[in-house]
């Protein structure tokens, strides 16, 4: 550890950067930045500074480098994975002021954003060009395209559009050192290593994303949905498999079970079947004539895959109100239960019988109710935890029962997260998804571009030393108590 | 034809991270051309091969580095599925097609298609490799969706095997298109490129693009009524054997690349006017974000002329120039470079100076 810090200097030397009202350090005026929306976990930083040109991160960073102070970036605070919890030690670099859009080529497709844009605006201020940015993570109306590329976040549409590391084109850095570097170009690759992949989704660990370049898409002429109704949820997992096997990409494809939709219909009254076991929705796009055919030939694989039931959008205010009630189902759940634990785990999809299967076994001996909704076009489950943070233990038997579902997701050949992140929240799944030799190549990776780990260091790959304790913890007593910071 | 030989490599590796041997990695050889010139000691992964896995519901095709991508191809298409970067062989003959899954994916290969679906990158899904310290590690999965740790195994793909030897890769495939076509217009290269522009904001099924000779091919690849409906919309003649013009295209095969010029593989802005001061013959793919340019200009030239427009140059083929085939990296680029190179390659003996001399 490094020696004890000076926060009246630490201060000081921040206000030489910035103006002061950009500084903060009062504890009331900390509050606000203790958590992300994993809001389970909660820890005050030493100050928060807000700079709205590249240079001052510059001098922020460099100062930080000279002093060995931790640093965590921070958009709009949305991430559910604790990427953005503070460090006791540290400062939070809040990037929200960064919020101008620089830049849109309607003929190349591009637009350059500031990292703190909303996900959302980006395809606002393109609309006027036809054009749209094709990543939809629910949060898309607060999340920034800043935090989006820091999590390689997705949405409903990734299975036909993909992660945000296939809609960026470049991005624009600072390095703990205090050096603004370009990663990626204003074509389709660039010269030396693929540090834009390496970037997208490195959780804030490796440098400090100031711009982005965006790939935009035309808006399709058409956009169709279809909901089906299934007696049975294997039914409707076999039933993706069909779609997909018959050459259809569709642009989304969600399901939800009985509890979810339940929910869900009684929140916004989406015309939802509440006597289905579970419910598809999938969306085709494209041209008119691409749509119509994939939409007849979907019904009829949906109707040979055994749905009760099978309805077509009749127009787009209907198409919206399907999707309404899906998009819709975090916080439906919400109602029917004091706290919800949503998990993010991948499987391949002929697994989600078993997986399904097991998941039920888990929430009878935990005694905790599961709602299900899966992005089910690619494998990734959101399995809801219901539960109640007031009676005491129970969110450490949910974060016990969490913890086993993202093991039964790696044990079938998955990931413990698909677009939320590991953060603070799935640190120690990491050491069952990953071995020693894998975890010590990312901690070299790390050490590559931030050498004294002063860059969001405790998050996204664990030490050795943590895994040791927790694999020791997991096997002696079978549950992990208090998985704060401090503890490690 | 299936056959691990981990083993044998990851030994002869741990041989070589002991003595500090350098190393020239090589599958089918396909692409000698490629990169600077490579000595060291031969490893010779062509004989790991074989397809592991292969689940047409899932999308997913797991294959041993040394597979030939004919195996790959061919596999595939029984289930009406491709890899959708289409990418090139470089095959001189039917009977020496050696390109492997390895090589195209340490290269970062990809085709006619890259400008519509993506580059061989964004179909990576996991990787095993054998790092520079001859350890076995594995990246990535068979999922389409996996944000857990550093993504690795998209690093690999065009590190040229500078950051490990890949021993099997994960890839993302998809359904082949319905049916495809390819329409032909006369017209010069500002109009090309207007049209060019102008298509692919409408919704077509857009899968390739070339101009050469005065001429405009489009591909348009989907289901009946998409493509039919897109044709009428552009017009243009129906380019008979289209397929085989692609395939020239994709393998350089095509005779804009037969003369002895070097060929410059240019990457930049798709709406970059024609760079009209640098003398040669130009073919433009990827709707003009790709420019092959047979040309003798000097490289400092053409480097300056691609900085000056925000892209990059690559001395392709034809290097008889001897001179660094990739653009050059800024210091700060390059420092990082050097860092991550050191980060899994410590004693420098995978493919070394094969990108840049400086690692």
């Amino acid at each position: 550890m490094t020696s004890p810090i000076d926060k009246p200097l630490l201060i000081n030397r921040l206000e030489y950067i910035l103006p002061a009202q950009s500084v903060l350090h009062q504890t009331e005026d900390l509050h606000p930045y203790e958590c992300d929306g994993l809001s389970a976990y909660r820890n005050l930083p030493l100050a928060v500074v807000l700079p709205d040109k590249i240079e001052q991160v510059q001098a922020l960073l460099k100062l930080c480098y000279e002093l060995e102070i931790p640093v965590v970036a921070r958009g709009a605070g949305t991430g559910l994975s604790g990427g953005a919890l503070p460090l006791s030690n540290g400062i939070i670099l809040s990037l929200a002021k960064f919020k101008d859009i620089l830049d849109i080529d309607p003929v190349q497709h591009v637009a350059r954003v500031q990292p703190g844009v909303r996900n959302l605006a980006i395809s606002e201020a393109v609309e006027q060009y036809g054009l749209y940015y094709a990543p939809d993570p629910s949060s898309q109306i607060a999340c920034t395209i800043g935090g989006n590329v820091a999590e390689n976040s997705g949405g409903v549409h990734c299975l036909k559009y993909g992660l945000t590391i296939h809609n960026i084109q470049q991005i624009k850095i600072i390095t703990i050192e205090g050096e603004l570097l370009t990663l990626g170009g204003s074509g389709l690759d660039s010269p030396g290593y693929d540090l834009l992949a390496l970037l997208t989704g490195s959780e804030g660990m490796l440098g400090v994303i100031v711009e982005v370049t965006v790939k935009l898409l035309p808006k399709p002429e058409s956009t169709q949905v279809i909901l089906a109704a299934f007696d049975d949820l294997i039914k409707a997992g076999v039933a993706v498999g069909n779609i997909i096997s018959a050459g259809i990409i569709p642009a989304g494809l969600e399901m939800m079970d009985k509890l979810a939709i339940k929910a869900a219909e009684d929140f916004v009254h989406a015309g939802y079947p509440t006597d289905a076991a579970a419910i598809l929705l999938c969306e085709l796009d494209g041209n008119a004539a691409e749509v119509s055919e994939n939409i007849s030939s979907v019904q009829t694989i949906l109707g040979e895959s055994g749905a009760t039931e099978v309805r077509v959008a009749r127009d787009e205010t209907e198409r919206v109100t399907f999707w309404k009630g899906r998009k819709a189902a975090f916080p439906a759940v919400g109602r029917i239960s004091p706290d919800y634990y949503c998990m993010d785990g991948t499987i391949p999809r002929k697994h989600l019988p078993r997986v399904l299967k097991a998941m039920a076994d888990l929430s009878a001996e935990y005694n905790l109710p599961v709602a299900n909704v899966f992005h089910a076009g690619d494998g990734n489950l959101h399995p809801l935890i219901l539960y109640d943070a007031n009676i005491p233990g129970e969110l450490e038997r949910t974060e016990e029962f969490g913890g086993k579902i993202l093991e039964l997701c790696i044990e079938v050949g998955g990931s413990i997260t698909g677009e939320h992140g590991v953060g603070m929240e799935k640190i120690n799944q990491m050491c069952v998804q990953f071995a020693a030799l894998e975890l010590t190549q990312f901690h070299a990776i790390k050490k590559a571009f931030d050498k004294k780990a002063l860059l969001n260091p405790g998050k996204a790959v664990p030490t050795l030393h943590r895994c040791a304790e927790f694999g020791a913890m997991h096997v002696h007593h079978g549950e992990l108590s208090h998985p704060e910071l401090e503890r490690f | 034809m299936s056959k691990d030989i981990s083993p044998l490599l990851q030994s002869q590796m741990q041989d070589a991270y002991k003595n500090k041997t350098p190393l020239q990695i090589r599958a089918g050889n396909s692409k000698h051309f490629y990169g600077n010139p490579k000595d060291g000691k031969l490893l010779d992964v062509s004989a790991h091969q074989g397809i592991i896995s292969y689940e047409p519901t899932e999308l997913v095709v797991t294959a041993r580095a040394g597979t030939r991508l004919t195996e790959i191809e061919s596999t595939l298409n029984e289930s009406n599925q491709m890899l959708a970067f289409e990418p090139p062989h470089f095959a001189e003959a039917t009977s020496h097609d050696n390109a492997t899954i390895g090589g195209t994916i340490a290269c970062n290969m990809s085709g006619p298609r890259r400008a519509y679906a993506g580059a061989a990158r964004d179909f990576v899904l996991g990787c095993n490799i054998i790092n520079g310290k001859a350890e076995k590690l594995k990246f990535g999965g068979q999922v389409m969706k996996n944000v857990a740790g550093y993504d690795a195994s998209r690093l690999m793909s065009g590190a040229m095997g500078t950051l490990g030897v890949i021993l099997d890769i994960s890839l993302k495939v998809l359904p082949k298109p319905e049916t495809e076509i390819t329409l032909g217009h006369q017209c010069d290269i500002h109009q090309a490129m207007e049209n060019m522009h102008q298509w692919v904001k409408q919704s077509l099924p857009l899968s390739a693009s070339c101009y050469i000779n005065s001429q405009l091919f489009i591909r348009l690849s989907g289901n009946h009524s998409s493509v039919s409906t897109a044709q009428q919309k552009i017009g243009g003649d129906v380019i008979d054997n289209a397929e085989n013009f692609w395939q020239q295209i994709k393998d350089q095969s095509h005779d804009f690349f037969k003369p002895d010029n070097p060929i410059w593989r240019l990457s930049l802005a798709s709406n970059t006017p024609p760079l009209e001061n640098l003398s040669g013959n130009t073919l433009y793919e990827w709707g003009g974000a790709l420019r092959w340019l047979s040309s003798d200009e000097p490289e400092k030239k053409i480097r300056d002329t691609l900085n000056s427009v925000g892209g990059h140059a690559t001395l392709f083929k034809k290097n008889k120039l001897n001179v660094a085939p990739f653009h050059q990296l800024n210091p700060g680029m390059l420092t990082i470079h050097k860092q991550l190179k050191h980060a899994f390659d410590p004693e420098n003996i995978l493919n070394p100076g094969c990108m840049y001399k400086e690692f």
